[in-house]
């Protein structure tokens, strides 16, 4: 457990140290959003109706781009060897690993949104369902997206291929999320919506640490 | 550590059959072999990084690696230290934060003074809380090798090229330690392409490159 | 009941089951393709609504349906693989990539060109015609993941974690995109219901279904094959068998 806590602080504040590359997905974020208004025009009710897709959207991909750090540097240094060996459970490890990866990369766009819901004339029940949306579904991208990070990790070819494996596999929260935006757009009820994403998320809470590890494993041999 | 018929295939290329030796306490097995025979593949193995395709590795009589036991299941190897290539040390991170923190993973009780003394057998002094990434290579390898110092409950030591960028002294300080180790009963497995200058019976295992 | 699989482990007695089976499987799937074929197009009645045009549903369906079954298959065997760690297992998962990526092409394509003169338009954001598509990506993904490993089979371990999690992911993505498509199109769009098929238009499509199952299969068993004797060029049986392929030849 010990090791568990020391392997937070570590990731916390190794990232603390990074935090200019940190902001490169945030960056890349905020420019994919402002891009659409210059591309479809800035009508606000377009906008509106766009909003909610284009703000997902840009949360995969962006998601996707700060993903690959994810075991990099730990595999690289041979860290990740010294931590399976410690002993700990290395399911545990993968989801310390990925909470950080979540608070440092995720958590602050979500922080940022209300900028988004600015740009994109967001109505107020939809900015909130986005945040829910947010914070429900990005750890679901985190937690399947680290299974392909760490399976690509011993390859130096890790990008077009993480995005190949997983925007597929995103599909479902991006339907679920937008469509609870839509629905709160309408002032209907959205807590079905956010209900299937919070159960995905328990799901792939309890399975992916497991698929985690194993991909780590089989990053060694 | 017992090793029972091991088959190490990679890249398609087999490496070594049916390997079969044993390490017993306070033996010092040295693996040679020209490069790609496998030495480090067979270390990664005896570790329990990787798998072997076939064979078992015994250790304490439980069986670590065999080709049926799921990769998930990692098993207990609080007391083997494992230095490889890679040598695990993060380069944002200090030499002592790093130790400290390979320490807590490891469920070992130690004090700060304890890890500056270590730090300072190596001539590590002054450079305790310097990010790594200002380090010399030399003294990056000191850094990863000061786990030796630190696992007062180590049975077996796994050293890859352990003597690699260390100069005349950390030859003879490393030299040292595996001695004192050896004589206390601790097992030592390792690599190395120089010629070994620790005064204690070795037995020696040749690895061929097979094509 | 592991006792007979448990040899097919061993590569080269799976080889030799796959060269047992392969005559069977090819001779009849495709003695059912032409039959099916000839059938379907010649003998049995046009359909009153959509004319002769819904011929091509002999090809989409059973293509339709064996993508999904492929999957499985995949799948299955990336499970066996990972959890009785049986190299041949991986080695057949390998195999099921390409056909199965292959056939949901086939859908995806027959499916757009029967969406033309029904639907006016080649394609349509339809609740099925958007899983073949994702389910394309996913046989696509597996098998770039395996591709893009050296090592054969460290590839072939990550490619089964990838089919695993996909075979997951398959009905949520599947029931997303239905409730999705309804949601945005509702009833606005002719959907085309399975109708009770009359027995002469039933007859052509079973015997073109089982004719493209058996030849998937025998595709996947060669390309089984394909992959043991890949993976395996330098053990003694396969020289052997190369030897004796030399000889027979000459």
């Amino acid at each position: 457990m010990s090791g568990l806590i020391a392997l937070f602080k570590r990731d916390l504040s190794v990232a603390f140290q990074q935090r200019s590359e940190l902001m490169q997905p945030i960056l890349f974020f905020v420019l994919v959003v402002s891009l659409f208004p210059l591309g479809v025009g800035p009508e606000s009710a377009i906008l509106q109706k766009m909003g909610p897709g284009v703000i997902w959207v840009a949360a995969i991909l962006s998601s996707l781009l700060g993903m690959e750090r994810l075991f990099k540097d730990d595999f690289q240094d041979g860290s990740l060897e010294q931590i399976i060996l410690s002993g700990m459970s290395l399911p545990a490890v993968a989801l310390i690993k990925v909470l950080v990866h979540w608070l440092t990369s995720i958590f602050p766009l979500i922080l940022l949104s209300p900028l988004w819901a600015l740009f994109l004339y967001l109505s107020e029940p939809m900015y909130w369902a986005l945040v829910w949306t947010l914070l429900l579904g990005t750890p679901i991208l985190s937690l399947i997206g680290a299974i392909a990070v760490g399976l690509t990790v011993g390859l130096n070819k890790g990008g077009v291929l993480l995005a190949l494996l997983l925007l597929p596999m995103f599909i479902p929260v991006l339907i679920f999320a937008t469509a609870a935006v839509e629905s709160a757009s309408l002032d209907l009820a959205y807590n079905g919506q956010l209900a299937i994403i919070g159960a995905m998320f328990l799901f792939s809470l309890a399975l992916a640490p497991f698929a985690i590890a194993y991909a780590l494993r089989v990053s060694q041999t | 550590m017992w090793v029972n018929q091991l088959s190490i295939t990679k890249r398609d290329r087999v490496l070594f059959d049916n390997l079969t030796f044993s390490v017993d306490a306070g033996q010092l097995l040295y693996i040679k072999g020209p490069n790609g025979a496998g030495k480090t593949s067979l270390l990664r193995v005896l570790a329990g990084l990787s798998a072997a395709n076939s064979g078992d590795v015994i250790m304490n009589s439980t069986n670590m690696s065999s080709s049926e036991a799921s990769p998930s299941h990692t098993p207990s190897v609080s007391n083997t230290v494992y230095f490889g290539h890679k040598l695990g040390i993060n380069s944002m991170l200090s030499p002592v934060e790093n130790l400290q923190f390979w320490c807590q993973c490891s469920e070992i009780t130690v004090t700060k003074n304890q890890i500056y003394d270590v730090l300072a057998k190596l001539s590590l002094v002054g450079l305790e809380d310097v990010p790594v990434s200002n380090l010399s290579a030399g003294q990056q390898r000191r850094t990863a090798l000061a786990r030796f110092w630190l696992q007062p409950n180590a049975s077996l030591w796994i050293m890859d090229e352990p003597f690699t960028a260390l100069d005349v002294e950390g030859v003879s300080v490393l030299s040292e330690h595996i001695h004192q180790f050896l004589c206390k009963g601790g097992a030592v497995i390792m690599t190395s392409h120089q010629s070994l200058d620790i005064a204690y019976p070795t037995t020696e295992l040749q690895l061929e490159y097979r094509h | 009941m592991w006792k007979w699989l448990h040899p097919y482990a061993k590569t080269e007695r799976a080889y030799q089951l796959c060269q047992r089976l392969l005559p069977w499987f090819t001779l009849s799937g495709l003695v059912l393709i032409v039959v099916g074929a000839i059938w379907a197009l010649a003998f049995s009645p046009a359909d009153y609504q959509q004319g002769d045009s819904y011929r091509i549903f002999h090809i989409h369906v059973p293509s339709a349906i064996l993508s999904k079954s492929l999957y499985m298959g995949m799948a299955s065997a990336a499970f066996v693989g990972l959890v009785w760690q049986i190299k041949t297992s991986f080695m057949s998962m390998v195999a099921f990539a390409p056909v199965g990526a292959a056939i949901t092409f086939i859908s995806l394509i027959t499916g757009a060109a029967w969406g033309k003169p029904m639907w006016g338009t080649w394609w349509e954001w339809d609740a099925r015609m958007t899983s073949q598509l994702v389910l394309l990506f996913l046989f696509l993904g597996v098998m770039a993941l395996y591709k893009a490993f050296d090592d054969k089979e460290q590839g072939s371990k990550a490619a089964a974690v990838m089919a695993i999690v996909g075979i997951i992911n398959l009905p949520i993505i599947h029931y997303s995109v239905e409730w999705w498509n309804t949601l945005h199109q509702g009833a606005t769009l002719l959907k085309l219901e399975k109708p009770s098929m009359p027995v002469e238009m039933l007859l052509p499509f079973l015997v073109s279904l089982f004719g493209w199952s058996f030849c998937c299969v025998s595709i996947v068993l060669l390309r089984i094959q394909n992959e043991i004797i890949s993976r395996e060029l330098k053990r003694p049986w396969v020289i052997a068998l190369a030897n004796q392929q030399v000889k027979n030849s000459s």
